[in-house]
């Protein structure tokens, strides 16, 4: 569905260097991607600020023409074949609006109808459905400069899927939004992706959206890609561990050392311990920890996604 | 045919849009009226000066006036907007104009039809009418055509005009009023008869980037006079010939200029 060969996007850069002289200074923002995308898949796209996320998404719809590489979705090249592609995708910029400002949502609505070209009757079939997924009902009136944010961002989503788009683009469609509409946002999406007509890519710094919605996690940083795969993979790639806390029914003894486990923390007068898990199952440790001193309560917490995307973030030599 | 339906459908929402705030876009009708009426009047203060100027009569000068201006207020409504889109690089707002399936330039033309400019194009017309009036035209049928084609070639040549000066904001996104000198300024060169323009003005301006055709030589067709500058009575009827050449290059243009396009952050 989507295909990118060793995609670049450079920016060039004049940088003010003394009084009337400039200095050019070429700056990749993207630098070299390869990406596929298979039909009905979910993909979140991930990074730090200025990491490339959204020149690529740029380049995958056809605003931004590649400096070099290639670039096919749904077998079309973006930009030469921009107005054809546009029939065959929905893109939602989170910080843009595909609205009319000063018109109604039914009317813009009615636009994009025309716009796109959709028959009457589909276009009539998925307002249907977006309306009661998406709680339209309410707001379809106003005009949309005086809709909330949750409300506009719920229409742009139905504006981009009126005409039945094959891949769905979605750059930060959570950005800015309260957790009400945050969640019936991921709600729609999840349900969107589940029925495996829509390939969807979004980009996004909310790493709930992510678990919630996307099989598949690409990590950009300095235009390249430094993680495709799962979120599970993610983990175990940067060594991100379940971790093991417990209430102990005697203090833990100095020197106590647990196997399959490491300790990482000690606290309540030695009554409550943290264990990083070193293997998938906690039952050995767990055991062991029983025998020795006793447990009150104890849990088994899932590694933090958002620690591992920070320390991704920060270290400037990935490996 | 399902495009057009497209563009009728972004008309309306301009349309619509725009009647919105009532009040304030009659003010803007008649204010805009107004700026073209100056137009007009300024060469006719000028003749309160002098009976003749570069050879030419006052009814002779209001037909030259007439032509530019009815060509340029319909240059101005239909595609002067495009100025706007140094707005549009700037603030990346562009990105939801390209991902829609239409060319991107009718759409901005379109999305902000200045309807407010409507009165310009029809003050324009009249005073061409005017002018044909006024002045003692033997009709051929060569003249009939001459007087339906010159205003739309006008148009197209000033549009296209329009258009390669705004499309520098891909390059230069501070290209501020630098088109302006060509789009403005050369409605204002059309204006009067090229002969009060010293040679090498003339040269640049009237024959190099082709303003005397646009207005200038028809009007002498139509007059039937012979070019004082010495040009063949048939220098008349080639407005087209120089529009076309003018609307090609501007689409080129638009067209190397939109895949410089970069957008903005996020």
């Amino acid at each position: 569905m989507i295909k990118m060969q060793d995609l670049k996007k450079d920016f060039t850069v004049r940088v003010k260097a003394g009084r009337l002289r400039r200095t050019k200074r070429v700056v990749p923002a993207v630098d070299g991607i390869s990406l596929h995308i298979d039909r009905g898949e979910m993909v979140g796209y991930i990074g730090p600020n200025g990491a490339g996320k959204s020149t690529t998404l740029k380049m995958l719809t056809g605003v931004l023409m590649p400096s070099s590489g290639e670039v096919s979705v749904c077998g079309l090249a973006p930009v030469p074949q921009r107005t054809r592609l546009a029939l065959r995708i929905g893109v939602v910029f989170g910080q843009r609006s595909q609205l009319w400002w000063d018109l109604p949502l039914r009317e813009s609505f009615g636009m994009l109808r025309h716009i796109y070209r959709v028959p009457a009757d589909e276009h009539a079939a998925r307002l249907r459905r977006c309306r009661s997924l998406l709680d339209l009902d309410e707001f379809l009136d106003t005009p949309v400069r005086q809709l909330s944010l949750g409300q506009r961002m719920r229409g742009e989503l139905t504006a981009a899927l009126l005409h039945g788009p094959e891949v769905l683009f979605l750059d930060e469609p959570t950005i800015g939004l309260d957790v009400v509409s945050k969640q019936a946002v991921r709600a729609f999406l999840a349900d969107l992706g589940a029925s495996g007509d829509v390939t969807l890519v979004l980009t996004t710094h909310d790493l709930a959206d992510i678990e919630r919605l996307c099989e598949r996690l690409v990590v950009i940083d300095h235009g390249r890609v430094v993680h495709d795969g799962t979120i599970e993979a993610l983990h175990a790639r940067y060594g991100s561990r379940r971790s093991l806390v417990a209430d102990l029914e005697r203090p833990l003894p100095e020197g106590f050392s647990l196997p399959g486990a490491i300790l990482t923390a000690v606290e309540a007068g030695r009554h409550r311990a943290t264990f990083a898990l070193e293997s998938a199952s906690a039952g050995a440790a767990v055991a062991a920890l029983v025998s020795a001193v006793g447990v009150r309560d104890l849990s088994v917490l899932e590694p933090d996604i958002e620690d591992v995307v920070a320390r991704l973030y920060t270290s400037t030599d990935v490996p | 045919m399902g495009e057009l339906r497209a563009y009728r459908a972004l008309f309306g929402a301009q349309a619509r849009s725009v009647l919105m705030y009532r009040t304030s876009f009659l003010v803007e009708l008649l204010g805009n009226m107004g700026a073209t009426v100056f137009d007009v009047l300024t060469v006719l203060v000028l003749f309160r000066a002098a009976p003749q100027v570069g050879g030419f009569t006052l009814a002779e000068a209001v037909l030259t006036v007439g032509l530019s201006s009815a060509g340029f207020a319909l240059a101005d409504m239909l595609v002067g907007n495009v100025d706007r889109l140094k707005v549009y690089v700037r603030a990346g707002t562009l990105d939801a104009v390209l991902v829609r399936p239409l060319p991107a330039l009718p759409q901005l033309l379109l999305m902000d039809l200045p309807l407010r400019k409507a009165l310009r194009v029809v003050f324009g017309f009249v005073v061409l009418g005017g002018a044909l009036a006024i002045n003692d035209i033997d009709w051929t049928p060569a003249r009939i055509a001459l007087v339906a084609v010159t205003p739309l070639a006008a148009a197209a040549f000033f549009g296209s005009i329009f258009v390669i000066s705004a499309t520098m904001a891909f390059w230069w996104v501070d290209s501020g009023e630098i088109g302006a000198a060509f789009t403005y300024g050369g409605r204002d060169f059309t204006s009067y008869p090229i002969t009060v323009y010293g040679p090498w003005f003339r040269g640049l301006f009237a024959y190099t980037l082709g303003f005397a055709f646009v207005a200038y030589q028809p009007a002498l067709a139509l007059l039937g006079r012979t070019d004082p500058l010495g040009l063949p009575a048939l220098a008349g009827y080639l407005s087209p010939l120089v529009a076309l050449p003018a609307v090609i290059i501007a689409a080129g243009v638009w067209r190397t200029g939109i895949r410089h396009y970069r957008s903005t952050g996020s």
